[in-house]
């Protein structure tokens, strides 16, 4: 069966006063229908910009796609017009935003925005729309929903209306859902119960699901599929027990060491990854993550490392390093 | 509650917070009526040792941040007590509390909009010490700025450039710079690795504690989560809409958390290993249906670890 999706070396860069950005250079992956991909990457990593530019919805200019193709069910949104991805956009792919204080309209109710997709896409009646408002906020857990319906966003918390953009997002049971950052401006306590209400749709719906986020955390709880990025580029990628506990880019085995696991202050001292992120204004040469990256040979500073699979661990796991992370570190192991 | 001692045993607190109250609202408006009282932080008492560092966590709301302000006197507050090295700030006049306020520094969450892009960095270091007149000679205040760069792992030739020139961990050991530039006692971090990228929050994580190491420093470092503070801090304060729901050591909180809303904090923490993660259930915890009724006064249950209860 053909995958639900298939980016093929997706390269984006933005034009700005003061240089052009390489944003995503050369990102190539596919999702199957029914997975769930966590993307991974802090700032400036080109998690959230790939996922823009695929459905048209970064600014041009100053974003242009340099190059790439991204085939959706054998379709290739990069060559569709602005009006046939209106079309792509809500319907066949749903979105959810970082912030769910400013994505929704003040002066609009809920049942109207979440309507609004129905009713373009679907050309539902009134009548027929409210009822499947009520039954979208009854799915994403929404106690009393006929009466919530007709609030607006100012009387609905910040887990409500993170919620309530799910519900916009998943209303027109779209192929895709793509996620982006979409707890990171809530609670924590409310962080975990949108997680687990993703996790139950999933259960029940079988969204094909893309969950953008910072948190390695977030990811382990709630992907099949788990995609390192930085600087751009894929770094590493492929189920979520081998990437977590048998990493092999320098960059995600460091991210994992330097989250807390427990340790207690005085006896144990976290794990710090050096140097800064790298600037992206520059041009691209070489493993993006080199200049940090205490295993780095020669070659990873002048020589982009291609993705590939990694020997000996599970099929889909792949890395990109020309270094090997498992010997070095059993190297290092073994001095005392 | 007043007279309730919740610090290491033995020496007398740097920074006593007793009964703090802050309460917005409840003027009268144009219109009639009165305008909605918010309780902010609402009778908090708690000590620092010196060198010790206090976690103050809570959600958003919970009054965390205005805490620290106000025990700073970035606000005055409505009701208690602050007192420093022994001698009560409350209320003292902006000159009376100059001499206090070298001693007492502030790191914000957004190094991004902390910084005068105006200024080089140099220039914005150096500013509490020409404030406070102690930045001697040209050459003598160079000399400090760059020993301050280096201490929080700066270049010092970066004193000549400007904040837009750097990312923001540089930005927050820039913030850090200038705060410990007149040797503060004691330092309120008001989040300041949340707005970090992954990659850069233990550097400054482990720079807090090398500069406590070295320098002695106390820290009121506050939190949104529990995920860091193990590694940071000595004891743990759990705010819940303007009052402490539990304190105590470190280890108590996180080995024998007493409080719900504490337990349901605990098990928010999301956990990097999916064997963990997957099938983990939160703890779901209704902050309006749990609120601590305004008669619930902190109990002590031995070692230092008290908890809300009516």
């Amino acid at each position: 069966m053909a995958p639900l999706l298939e980016v093929r070396n997706l390269t984006v860069a933005f034009d700005t006063p003061s240089g052009t950005v390489h944003a995503v250079n050369d990102v190539s992956y596919t999702l199957e229908e029914g997975e769930t991909l966590g993307i991974v990457g802090e700032s400036g990593s080109g998690k959230s910009v790939h996922a823009l530019s695929m459905v048209g919805l970064i600014a041009s200019p100053p974003g242009r796609v340099v190059a790439g193709e991204v085939l959706f069910q054998g379709r290739n949104l990069l060559a569709l017009s602005q009006r046939e991805l209106f079309e792509v956009r809500g319907k066949e792919i749903g979105f959810v935003f970082q912030d769910p204080m400013t994505s929704l309209n003040p002066v609009l109710t809920i049942e109207r925005q979440i309507a609004e997709p129905l009713r373009r896409h679907f050309g539902m009646s009134a009548t027929a729309a409210r009822d499947r408002v009520v039954e979208l906020l009854e799915l994403v857990g929404i106690p009393d929903a006929a009466r919530r319906s007709k609030q607006y966003p100012h009387e609905f918390s910040g887990g409500m209306r993170q919620r309530v953009m799910i519900a916009i997002g998943i209303s027109c049971n779209p192929k895709l859902l793509i996620a982006d950052e979409a707890t990171t401006a809530l609670d924590v306590t409310v962080q975990a119960q949108i997680l687990d209400l993703v996790r139950d749709l999933k259960r029940r719906i079988g969204t094909t699901v893309i969950w953008i986020t910072h948190d390695m955390g977030v990811v382990a709880g709630l992907a099949d599929t788990v995609q390192v990025m930085y600087g751009g580029r894929i770094m590493e990628r492929g189920p979520v027990r081998p990437v977590f506990h048998d990493p092999r880019s320098a960059y995600t085995w460091g991210l994992l060491k330097s989250l807390p696991h427990g340790g207690k202050r005085g006896v144990t001292r976290l794990y710090q990854i050096p140097g800064n992120p790298p600037d992206m204004s520059k041009p691209p040469v070489g493993d993006p993550f080199a200049p940090r990256n205490p295993f780095a040979t020669p070659r990873c500073l002048d020589e982009v490392p291609p993705l590939v699979d990694v020997a000996g661990s599970i099929p889909g796991h792949k890395v990109a390093a020309w270094y090997d992370l498992k010997a070095e570190l059993a190297k290092q192991e073994a001095q005392p | 509650m007043s007279d309730m001692q919740v610090s290491s045993a033995g020496v007398p607190p740097l920074v006593s917070v007793q009964n703090l109250s802050k309460i917005y609202g409840g003027e009268k408006r144009f219109l009639g009526g009165n305008a909605p009282v918010l309780k902010a932080v609402n009778n908090v008492s708690f000590d620092i040792a010196p060198g010790e560092t206090l976690g103050l966590v809570g959600e958003s709301g919970s009054g965390k941040s205005t805490t620290g302000r106000v025990l700073l006197q970035l606000e005055a507050p409505s009701g208690g007590d602050i007192l420093f090295k022994g001698q009560n700030i409350t209320g003292l006049s902006k000159s009376l509390l100059k001499p206090y306020r070298r001693d007492m520094q502030i790191i914000f969450q957004d190094p991004y909009a902390s910084l005068n892009p105006r200024m080089t960095v140099g220039e914005f270091v150096a500013e509490p010490l020409d404030v406070h007149g102690l930045s001697g000679n040209r050459s003598e205040r160079q000399d400090r700025v760059a020993g301050l760069l280096r201490k929080v792992g700066l270049d010092p030739s970066f004193m000549k450039r400007y904040p837009h020139e750097f990312s923001g961990g540089q930005r927050q050991r820039v913030n850090i710079a200038r705060a410990i530039a007149l040797d503060p006692a004691f330092i309120v971090a008001d989040e300041p690795i949340t707005a970090l990228d992954v990659s850069i929050q233990a550097q400054i994580v482990n720079l807090f504690q090398d500069l406590q190491d070295e320098l002695g420093l106390t820290y009121l470092f506050i939190a949104h989560d529990l995920s860091m503070i193990r590694y940071l801090c000595h004891r743990v304060a759990v705010m819940l809409r303007g009052r402490i729901v539990e304190i105590g050591p470190c280890e108590a909180i996180f080995e024998n958390p007493q409080h719900p809303y504490t337990q349901a904090l605990l098990s928010a923490i999301p956990v990097p290993d999916p064997d963990i993660e997957r099938d983990r259930k939160p703890m779901l915890f209704d902050v309006n249906a749990n609120l601590p009724p305004e008669t619930a006064q902190l109990q002590p249950l031995g070692g230092g670890h008290f908890v809300l209860r009516a």
